[in-house]
């Protein structure tokens, strides 16, 4: 066997983002001792660049506010696909997930009445997202951060888990390699957590970095846990169009919720066209009265841009298709215009939106407080995630297994809500964290065999091993799996496609089993991506059996080939699993009947 | 399409050098673009860090063409590319690749300053009752990306290698952000004398001039912490009622 350090934890959290941290302070806190590891340093997660706010009905903005109305919004922006136990946990606990964070040092804009000010977004009824301008992810990881390094918390920051341990059924610890010496690291854990976060790479336009390959989603897979809800990527539809190299930077809905609004090449509001039936009610009928909303007249109804992410996409898109897109290929999204309501709106955009103003700016020379912003659709985060318990958060089928955050399934269902993933990561990285200190005190006994270590190791090393051939280079096959993604698997989805790619992913990842990437162990981000690819090719096989699978349009899964939402498909979630012989396998698992009292809130919220 | 040379620095802790490569510039290329293209085309292994690619993330930071910069956010239209475009790894900090530099002694020194700590909340919700006025100063500081140009450029560490005294332009702006917090009753002053070496700083303001987020680090932060160090080390009354408080 190869070298390798051997590191003992009673829980270990991989991922170092806003659950991962979370869910580390809450087990550390518990007294057991916790390792956490993440790809990039510390503080540099996903999560750092989220920028609109964190959903939670604190009702500081509107009093009519409640848990019971954003229980109901979750449910309706998910098509009732979501795990409705999470739904509820997450609408009741968010609040005080949110208030905690003040008690940390996190400072978030206030209202005049010297409280945590709440702003509006897509699908809340109420101005419900808790912010701090437009970098709220930042404000929300450094307070996580600067907290964690005064718990007793081991991070090993710029270490990547290559595969999980498992005794019998239970986990068992992480095979994982230290990016910068290339040292093999074997992890002992008695439970293990996962915060790794998204996909987004398994798409050639992402708002995603590098690290979203869908590791937690694979190596949990492979370990035995089902994966939910796979089908379901939401496409954000606002990521920056122009110049090429921003291709897919996110332009945070903050900036519909502050008054933002969507032209075509004609100047047309198209929003206002094809309103969805289950928000006809709530949507406004006139611009004048989208602007009323916007400055917080309680009669009025939101305008049409805060519609739900996957119906605003889906809008840009049929604009672009029929010949009414901006020049570079997507829609004009004008905040600029507010001038006509706000005297000093140049001070006003740039107060509240800062970073998009410098965004702009400096990545595409556009004065947004003067000219509008090309914008289009980029894959943003991924619905589908591991199964868990939703109390817990317990994998269902890997005891010692948790999950939290972006990489784990079920309270988005079929479709997120802006907003709901920070405080997503807050309450079931908080749960994660509680149950996995709890697991490992009452399971403390396992072993990690040398067989699945050497096993680890053998993998890990093999790319480097072999001369990165021109056909074979991991960057090479990372595009080609990208475009091919986005090609058939994105936006629009119809059966044909779906074959197609399902088919060539199978002979990309043939190619993959003799990537080589040469170079030598330390820092080389070759081999890293090599490894990388591994998982990305196995969660985009699972979009795509689950795209197939879906033969209906739901949320943020468009089939061109079945473009009504069905009834019938409204009962089931589809659970993917490794086969006995290695192969994917996809099933039905009918939704559980909702508690009745649940069940009345949604139709009392209509 | 324009092509440019980049010359970047290839190397490890026993050393390296730079090496040459053309780059074809697509529309509205930022450094890390170059980067990024000559690592998938001519060098698999070069190593970089990088996560946002929108100056969010604080990941991307290197000298180009001498200059404390987020390669991310530095288009290269900007840059006289009739020259070759040098980059090069942060200059304050061991090299562990290329472009890559061990950055863990910010992490320490961060853990070893006292923690936010908070007075009993005023709220029946258990918060704290803070205006916009009150929260506008520390939020500056909290924009602070954790680039550490700021640290890189700071004659302080870079010439004088003080790291073991000095903690640093980001460090300060970090012990401001909980100083200038309605709600702490923590008390870093004495500290920031005697640990974190806040004498040393002379006010060059250099770090103020390269921080990305263009946090006002000299004035708003470095000077009114040396205030409050002067007025506690000159002022025996305020030092006496500090005691009593047992601050
Ligand atoms: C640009 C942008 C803006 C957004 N804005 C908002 C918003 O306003 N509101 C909102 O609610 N949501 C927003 N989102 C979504 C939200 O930010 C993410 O869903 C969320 O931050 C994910 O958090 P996480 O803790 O699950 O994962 P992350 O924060 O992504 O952390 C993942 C961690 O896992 C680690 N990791 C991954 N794989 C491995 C491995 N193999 N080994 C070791 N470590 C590993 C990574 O290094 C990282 O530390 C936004 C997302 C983006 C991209
Ligand atoms: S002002 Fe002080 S901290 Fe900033 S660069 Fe100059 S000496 Fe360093
Ligand atoms: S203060 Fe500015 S320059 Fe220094 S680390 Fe923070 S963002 Fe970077
Ligand atoms: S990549 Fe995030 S700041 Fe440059």
């Amino acid at each position: 066997m190869a070298d390798h350090k051997v590191v003992e934890h009673d829980v270990l959290v991989i991922g170092a983002g806003g659950a991962g941290l979370r869910a580390a302070i809450e087990a550390a806190s518990a007294g057991v001792s916790v390792g956490l590891i993440c790809k990039s340093l510390l503080g540099k997660a996903h999560t750092v660049m989220a920028e609109g706010g964190v959903a939670a009905a604190l009702a500081n903005a509107d009093e009519r506010d409640s848990w019971k109305v954003h229980f109901a919004d979750t449910m309706r922006g998910g098509q009732y696909l979501n795990n409705w136990r999470m739904a509820e946990l997450h609408a009741k606990e968010a609040p005080d997930r949110v208030r905690e964070l003040e008690g940390w040092g996190a400072l978030m804009d206030r209202t005049p009445d010297g409280k945590m000010n709440q702003r509006n977004f897509g699908g809340h009824a109420y101005p419900r997202l808790a912010h701090v301008g437009d970098r709220t992810g930042l404000e929300m990881i450094r307070t996580l951060q600067d907290h964690s390094i005064h718990q007793d918390i081991d991070v090993h920051m710029e270490v990547t888990v290559h595969k999980l341990f498992k005794d019998g059924d239970r986990v068992a610890g992480a095979f994982a390699y230290d990016r910068g010496t290339g040292e093999f690291m074997v992890f002992k854990a008695k439970a293990v957590v996962m915060a790794t976060g998204g996909i987004g790479r398994a798409f050639l336009v992402t708002s995603n970095s590098w690290e979203y390959t869908g590791d937690g989603h694979a190596l949990a897979y492979h370990a035995g846990a089902e994966l939910v809800d796979m089908e379901f990527i939401q496409f954000h539809p606002t990521g920056m169009v122009w110049p090429p190299s921003v291709r897919g930077i996110l332009v945070t809905e903050g900036v519909r919720g502050e008054g933002g609004i969507l032209k075509n090449s004609e100047g047309k509001r198209f929003m206002f066209d094809d309103i969805p039936p289950l928000y006809q009610g709530s949507t406004a009928d006139t611009p004048e009265e989208g602007w009323r909303y916007v400055i917080g007249d309680r009669d009025a109804r939101r305008p049409p841009e805060l519609l739900t992410r996957d119906h605003v996409a889906r809008k840009i898109t049929k604009e672009v298709k029929e010949g009414r897109g901006s020049p570079h290929g997507g829609a004009f999204l004008d905040i600029a215009w507010i001038k006509e309501h706000i005297k000093d709106s140049e001070a006003h955009i740039k107060k509240k939106l800062p970073s998009m103003y410098h965004q702009f700016k400096e990545l595409a020379g556009i004065d947004i407080t003067k000219e509008p912003m090309e914008v289009g659709p980029t894959t943003h985060y991924v619905m589908g995630g591991i199964k868990v318990d939703g109390d817990t958060q317990m994998a269902t089928t890997v005891p010692g297994l948790f999950a939290a955050g972006e990489c784990a399934g079920g309270l988005h269902g079929a479709n997120r809500l802006g907003g709901n993933s920070l405080s997503d990561l807050l309450v079931f990285g908080k749960r994660a964290g509680e149950y996995a200190a709890k697991f490992a005190q009452e399971n403390p006994s396992f072993t990690v065999s040398d067989d699945q270590i050497a096993v680890a190791e053998a993998e890990a090393i093999a790319p480097l091993s072999r001369d990165p051939g021109a056909d074979v280079g991991p960057y090479r096959l990372q595009a080609e799996l990208q475009k091919l993604m986005q090609d058939k698997a994105g936006i629009a989805r119809e059966e044909e496609g779906l074959k197609e790619a399902h088919e060539e992913l199978l002979q990309l990842k043939a190619r993959a089993e003799v990537m080589g990437s040469g170079g030598s162990r330390d820092y080389n981000p070759g081999w890293h991506t090599a490894l990388d690819l591994h998982n990305l090719m196995t969660v985009a096989e699972a979009v795509v059996v689950a795209a197939e699978a879906r033969q209906e349009s739901r949320g943020a899964h468009s089939r061109i080939d079945h473009l009504e939402k069905k009834k019938e498909w409204g009962t089931f979630n589809h659970v993917i699993k490794k086969g006995s012989g290695g192969e994917m396998e996809i099933r039905r698992e009918p939704i559980p009947e909702i508690r009745q009292e649940l069940k009345d809130i949604i139709e009392e919220q209509g | 399409m324009k092509t440019a040379t980049f010359k970047v620095w290839r190397g490890n802790s026993d050393g390296g050098d730079f090496q040459s490569y053309e780059v074809e510039l697509d529309h509205g290329y930022v450094v890390l673009d170059a980067i990024h293209q000559i690592q998938a085309e001519q060098a698999n292994d070069m190593a970089v860090r990088w996560n946002c690619k929108a100056g969010k993330c604080g990941s991307c930071s290197a000298e180009v063409n001498g200059q404390p910069r987020l390669m991310c956010m530095t288009r290269c239209d900007d840059l006289d590319l009739d020259k070759p475009v040098t980059v090069e790894p942060m200059r304050t900090f061991p090299v562990i690749k290329d472009l890559v530099t061990d950055v863990s002694w910010n992490y320490e020194v961060k853990a070893s300053i006292a923690k936010f700590a908070p007075k009993p909340s005023d709220q029946d919700d258990g918060t704290w009752y803070m205006e916009q006025y009150d929260v506008e100063r520390p939020q500056e500081f909290r924009k602070c990306i954790e680039c550490f140009l700021c640290q890189d450029v700071c004659h302080v560490l870079r010439d004088h290698h003080m790291h073991d005294e000095f903690a640093g332009p980001r460090h300060f702006v970090y012990t401001a952000n909980m100083e200038m917090n309605p709600i702490d009753v923590g008390d870093r002053v004495v500290s920031l004398r005697d640990e974190l070496g806040l004498g040393y700083c002379n006010i060059t303001k250099c770090c103020t001039k390269v921080c990305p987020e263009g946090i006002a680090i000299t004035d708003n932060a470095i000077i009114p912490l040396k205030e409050r160090v002067v007025d506690r080390s000159y002022d025996p009354i305020a030092a006496l009622i500090s005691m009593v408080k047992g601050g």
